[in-house]
């Protein structure tokens, strides 16, 4: 195999200039190459979202990217999120207990933050929907929603549209098409994976 | 997992990559937004020697008003496609089917393009661009050529375009005001596959339907039109009632696959009830 392409990012708003095999995914990159293990591999088949970081303001699967495709690209892992990890998604996840192993936190903080950008104001399904690429194997995910929508009201977003501790409304797969928020499907069908 | 080493190309245009394909020869595959290939590369399920990056090709990316045409442009992402203006108001079906697509974080790096040539009878998009009437635009060595939706695929994950040749984008034909669309999707947890799926466009005229369109996903190796059961919407009523009589016969052109995820003849009942849903969703709007 012949050349070895040079790549040019921007990442955590540091500039990096490397050289890498063309082989080499944007996760190993991040890892092995710049010493970024805040965000962690989960799946490594596309399902989890664990991996996720912002590529030009938008979130993306890093394992489903090669480290070339990101030249000229500004990168934001979680590592970049906030300096201090106070990012109020971040927070957000700590004070309403959004986590229990942890492992899928970083993802599932890079996408909810995506998610709050394109709708700052979401109700408890878009919230759902907005985080079906994100994979917790752990909470049943009520804990995340209430997350990222006390985050949303911590940001700006105007009223309260979601209603305290429904779990007992979340049915896996969901009830097509339901009325009520509390019962949208959970992300992933609530826990039976694929 | 990681992928066998492969050599990387990124011409910055269609000229150049057509080029590239044709020097590197039949162990080259094309890479758009990745969102399919990767996932083949990182399990050695596909071992290209040579990666043709379409990535860095803004001739590909866009959607615009081509006359009585809509020009989406094959590298423009899901995500693109969904904010499109033009897409909402001339081919909306289009962008409802796109919005199932995975999930935001792939439709913010899956192509539309990708997505068609790759032909995986799973996906979503390919029935949308058989009941549009798409033209499907490839250049290759020889020059450019259009090819209908209805030919374009022709078999599991593959299409009529020859080795060499790169999708460029889809012509839609602007002839769909008047029009209610919508897309059903049956899969089995978020983020999945569909089992089944069913685009469905119909056209109302004095509270009956005039004209059905149905296109199956996953009800065989290539996207399906499901003409008899079209035929009998024609004419009927917009109640309930009458389209799920037509959809009884929606898998009559179908020869469906069994796999893990469902038998043949669970996919033929899922199809005729999801063409029920379907044509009913479309026609109420």
């Amino acid at each position: 195999m012949g050349r070895v392409p040079r790549v040019h990012t921007t990442i955590d708003g540091v500039v990096y200039q490397d050289e890498v095999e063309p082989r080499l995914l944007l996760i190993h990159y991040l890892r092995d190459r710049l010493g970024k293990v805040g965000t962690p591999i989960g799946c490594d088949t596309s399902n989890c979202g664990a991996c996720t970081v912002h590529v030009d303001g938008l979130s993306v699967k890093s394992c489903s990217m090669l480290a070339v495709q990101a030249d000229g690209c500004a990168i934001t892992t979680i590592e970049g999120l906030a300096p201090d990890g106070g990012h109020p998604v971040q927070r957000a996840f700590a004070d309403c207990h959004a986590l229990q192993c942890g492992y899928c936190t970083p993802g599932m903080v890079m996408a909810a933050v995506d998610l709050l950008r394109e709708n700052p104001d979401p109700s408890e399904a878009e919230i759902r929907e907005g985080l079906e690429g994100n994979l917790c194997r752990c909470t049943g995910y009520v804990n995340i929603v209430r997350a990222v929508r006390a985050a949303a009201e911590e940001m700006g977003a105007p009223g309260a549209r979601i209603h305290p501790a429904p779990e007992a409304a979340v049915l896996p797969g969901g009830v097509p098409g339901a009325e009520s928020a509390a019962h949208a499907s959970a992300p992933a069908g609530g826990g039976t994976g694929r | 997992m990681i992928p066998a080493p492969f050599d990387y190309v990124r011409p910055d245009s269609l000229a150049g990559a057509v080029a590239a394909l044709a020097e590197a020869g039949e162990d080259a595959k094309v890479l758009a937004g990745g969102q399919s290939l990767l996932p083949l590369l990182r399990m050695r399920l596909a071992y290209p020697e040579v990666l043709v990056d379409l990535g860095g090709i803004a001739e590909l990316r866009g959607v615009r008003d081509d006359g009585d045409f809509l020009w989406i442009g094959a590298a423009t992402t899901h995500y693109e496609v969904l904010h499109s203006s033009l897409v909402r108001e001339h081919c909306a079906l289009l962008a409802r089917a796109t919005a199932t697509v995975a999930d935001p974080a792939v439709r913010h790096r899956g192509t539309i393009g990708g997505s068609l040539a790759h032909a995986d009878p799973a996906g979503d998009l390919p029935a949308v661009a058989l009941v549009l009437d798409a033209r499907m635009a490839v250049s290759g060595p020889d020059g450019v050529r259009e090819l209908a939706a209805a030919d374009f695929f022709v078999d599991y994950l593959t299409t009529a375009m020859d080795d060499g040749e790169v999708l460029t984008g889809l012509r839609v034909p602007k002839v769909w005001a008047g029009w209610g669309f919508h897309y059903e999707k049956f899969a089995r947890t978020a983020q999945s596959w569909a089992v089944v799926g069913v685009a469905a466009a119909v056209r109302e005229r004095d509270g009956a339907v005039a004209e059905a369109r149905i296109g199956l996903t996953n009800m065989g190796a290539v996207p399906v039109r499901a003409r008899a059961a079209e035929s009998a919407a024609a004419g009927a009523g917009l109640a309930a009632g009458p389209l799920r009589a037509a959809a009884e016969q929606a898998d009559a052109e179908a020869a469906p696959p069994s796999d893990l995820h469902a038998q043949a003849d669970y996919r033929r009942h899922l199809a005729r009830v999801l063409t029920g849903r379907a044509l009913a969703a479309a026609a109420s709007g």
